[in-house]
C-alpha cells in the first residue's frame, strides 16, 4: 500500500532528518520526495511505500502526528488512493 | 503518479473549502423482526439494529483517518417503522421509537430513520397509528427521524393524510415547545420519497431494498464555490465545466469512502447520493455560491435558474463518477443549516414564495423552514399540498420540514442548534385554505402526457 505523507510548518534544521528517520525505522521505503520553502514556511510531500512495515496504518499515522508536534509541525499521512480516485479516471 | 499539485489541490478542498463525506448510513430491514409479542418485537429490532451496526462508527472513522477526509455522521435507516409494526397499537409504536432511540446511542449513531409510513394511496390501521404517534415518539426521543409519504406520481396525493400531517406537526411543535419546537427539525413530508436516501431526516430502508446496505451521501457546496471563484467573469459553459469537474471529483472521493465502508463491514454497497448539503460553517453554503455566480443574494430574480443549472451539473458531473448513483442527489436548500440562505431570509430577499418556486429545481423541497407559531394546521397541510404538487407533476422528490415554532412570530430567530443550525421565523400568506384541506380524500394520479 502506497501512503502520501505531507509536512507543513515553520522552517528548521533536521525535518527532513528526523522524518526520513522515523520511516527508515518503519521500514517504509520513500517513492518520491517534494519540497518548497515559501517565506519560511516549509512544505513537503512524499510519496511513500507502506507494505514491508509491521505496524498498523494509525499507528505509523500517529507515529508521525506525534513526531510533528515535537518540532511544531502539521504532519499527515494518507493512503494514496484518495488522490488517485479524485484525480485518474 | 499523483502530482504536488494534485495532492496540493485534495488537501486544499478537504483543509479550506469544507469537503467532507456528509454521511455514511446503513440501512437495516426490521421486517424479520415482526412479533406478535410487543416486548418480543422491540428487543428482536433492538439486536437487530446494534448487531450490524455494532462497527459503523469505528469504520467510520478508521477511514477518515487513514484517507484524511472527514466522515461527518455515521447514521442508520430502518425499514419504515408502520410495516414492522403491522397489527400493533400507537402505545408499541412509541416503544419502538425509544428502541430506535437506544439502539442509535448504544451503537453512537447521531441519527436513526425510518420511523415511517407510506401512505400515497391510502393508510392501513398500522400506517395511523403510526403517524399519530409520531408527535410523542419524537418528543420523547433524541435521535430518532421520521417521514411519511404522502404522494406520488404514480398514485397522487393523499389528502387525508396531508390534513393529519398538518395536525401532528402543530401538535409536536408544541410538545417540544420547550426546546424550540425542534421535534419538527426531525420530521419530514414526502411526495415520490426514495429507497435508499441516505440523508436525515428522510432517510428509510425501503422494502426493496437487501437486508443491509451502505448508502453514502457527498458533500461540498465549498468546494464548488471556491472552483467558482476561479472563473468570476466566465460565460455559463465554462461556468457548467468547472461545477461539473468539480462535483465528479468530490464524487470520486465519496465513491471510494462507500467502498471502503462496504468492504470494511462486509455489507453490500448501495448508492452514492450526489448531493450539495449545506452546513451552518461559513464557506459550506448553497447561498454562497448563487452569489459567487453573480447575484446578489439567495432569492434575488435568477436564482431558480442559478439553483436549477447547479443542481443539474452537479449530477452531470457526480454520474460518471459513482458505479451507482441514488438517493436525492442535487443541491439541498435548507434555511436553517445555510448561513447565505439564513441572512437571506431575515433581510428579505429570500421569501416562503421564492424558496417554493426553488423547490420545482432543487434535490428536494421545502426544508427547515420556520413559521409562526399561530400558523394554523390548515395553512400548514396548504404548503404541504403545494409542495407535494410540484413533485407529482413534475415526477420528482419533493418534501417540506416545517417548523411552526411555538410562542414565535415573524422576524424571530429560533436557535435548534449544531448541524440544524438557526432560522428566523418566515412570514406564511395569511389567507385561509381551510375548507380545500377540509375536503378530504385523494387528489388522483396525474396524466404522464401533453407536458407543459
Amino acid at each position: 500500500m502506497k501512503g502520501i505523507i505531507t509536512v507543513l510548518g515553520k522552517d528548521q534544521v533536521g525535518i527532513i532528518a528526523k522524518v526520513c528517520t522515523f520511516l527508515a525505522e518503519e521500514e517504509i521505503n520513500i517513492l518520491d520526495i517534494s519540497q518548497t520553502i515559501v517565506g519560511g514556511f516549509f512544505n513537503m510531500m512524499m510519496i511513500v511505500d507502506l507494505s514491508e512495515s509491521t505496524h498498523r496504518f494509525e499507528e505509523i499515522s500517529g507515529g508521525l502526528k506525534e513526531l510533528g508536534l515535537g518540532m511544531n509541525l502539521e504532519i499527515k499521512l494518507q493512503r494514496e488512493d484518495i488522490f488517485n480516485n479524485m484525480h485518474r479516471i | 503518479m499523483i502530482t504536488y499539485n494534485e495532492i496540493l489541490e485534495t488537501n486544499k478542498m478537504i483543509n479550506k473549502e469544507n469537503l467532507d463525506v456528509r454521511t455514511i448510513t446503513m440501512g437495516v430491514n426490521l421486517l424479520d423482526c415482526a412479533d406478535t409479542d410487543p416486548k418480543r418485537l422491540c428487543e428482536k429490532i433492538y439486536d437487530k439494529i446494534t448487531k450490524s451496526a455494532e462497527k459503523l462508527v469505528s469504520t467510520g472513522d478508521d477511514i477518515a483517518r487513514e484517507y484524511g477526509i472527514p466522515v461527518v455522521n455515521k447514521r442508520i435507516s430502518v425499514t419504515p417503522v408502520s410495516l414492522v409494526a403491522n397489527g400493533h397499537d400507537k402505545d408499541t409504536c412509541v416503544e419502538i421509537s425509544k428502541t430506535l432511540d437506544r439502539a442509535a446511542v448504544n451503537v453512537g449513531v447521531n441519527f436513526i430513520g425510518g420511523y415511517s409510513a407510506l401512505v400515497q394511496k391510502g393508510s392501513t390501521p398500522s400506517d395511523e397509528n403510526l403517524i399519530s404517534s409520531i408527535p410523542e415518539a419524537l418528543s420523547s426521543t433524541e435521535r430518532v427521524c421520521s417521514s411519511v409519504n404522502v404522494g406520488s406520481s404514480r398514485c397522487g396525493i393523499n389528502m387525508d393524510a396531508v390534513k393529519k400531517i398538518g395536525e401532528i406537526i402543530k401538535e409536536m411543535a408544541y410538545l417540544s415547545r420547550n426546546d424550540s419546537s425542534a421535534a419538527c427539525a426531525k420530521f419530514v413530508v414526502f411526495c415520490n420519497a426514495v429507497e435508499d436516501n441516505p440523508f436525515m431526516a428522510g432517510a428509510f430502508h425501503g422494502v426493496g431494498e437487501r437486508d443491509k446496505v451502505i448508502n453514502v451521501g457527498i458533500s461540498g457546496p465549498g468546494v464548488v464555490k471556491y472552483a467558482l471563484q476561479s472563473v468570476r467573469d466566465a460565460d455559463f459553459e465554462t461556468l457548467c465545466e468547472t461545477i461539473k469537474r468539480t462535483a465528479f471529483k468530490i464524487t470520486r472521493a465519496g465513491q471510494l469512502v462507500a467502498q471502503e465502508a462496504s468492504r470494511r463491514l462486509g455489507v453490500p454497497f448501495g448508492i452514492i447520493d450526489l448531493s450539495l448539503a449545506p452546513t451552518p460553517a461559513i464557506g459550506d453554503s448553497i447561498a454562497e455560491i448563487f452569489c459567487e455566480m453573480g447575484l446578489e443574494a439567495a432569492g434575488a430574480p435568477g436564482t431558480t435558474a442559478a439553483l436549477a443549472m447547479l443542481n443539474d451539473n452537479v449530477k452531470k458531473g457526480g454520474l460518471m463518477a459513482s458505479s451507482y448513483v441514488g438517493g436525492l442527489s442535487g443541491a439541498f436548500i435548507p434555511v436553517s443549516e445555510d448561513h447565505g440562505m439564513i441572512e437571506s431570509a431575515i433581510s428579505g430577499a429570500l421569501t416562503l414564495e421564492k424558496l417554493e418556486a426553488m423547490t420545482c429545481v432543487c434535490s428536494v423541497g421545502l426544508d427547515m423552514i420556520a413559521v409562526p407559531g399561530d400558523t394554523s394546521a390548515a395553512t400548514i397541510s396548504g404548503i404541504i399540498a403545494d409542495e407535494m404538487a410540484i413533485g407529482m407533476i413534475n415526477n420528482k422528490t419533493t418534501a417540506a420540514r416545517l417548523i411552526p415554532a411555538y410562542g414565535k412570530k415573524v422576524g424571530d430567530m429560533v436557535e435548534f442548534g449544531g448541524l440544524l443550525g438557526r432560522a428566523p421565523v418566515m412570514s406564511v400568506n395569511g389567507y385561509s385554505c381551510e375548507r380545500f384541506i377540509r375536503r378530504g380524500g385523494r387528489i388522483p394520479a396525474p396524466v404522464h402526457s401533453f407536458k407543459n
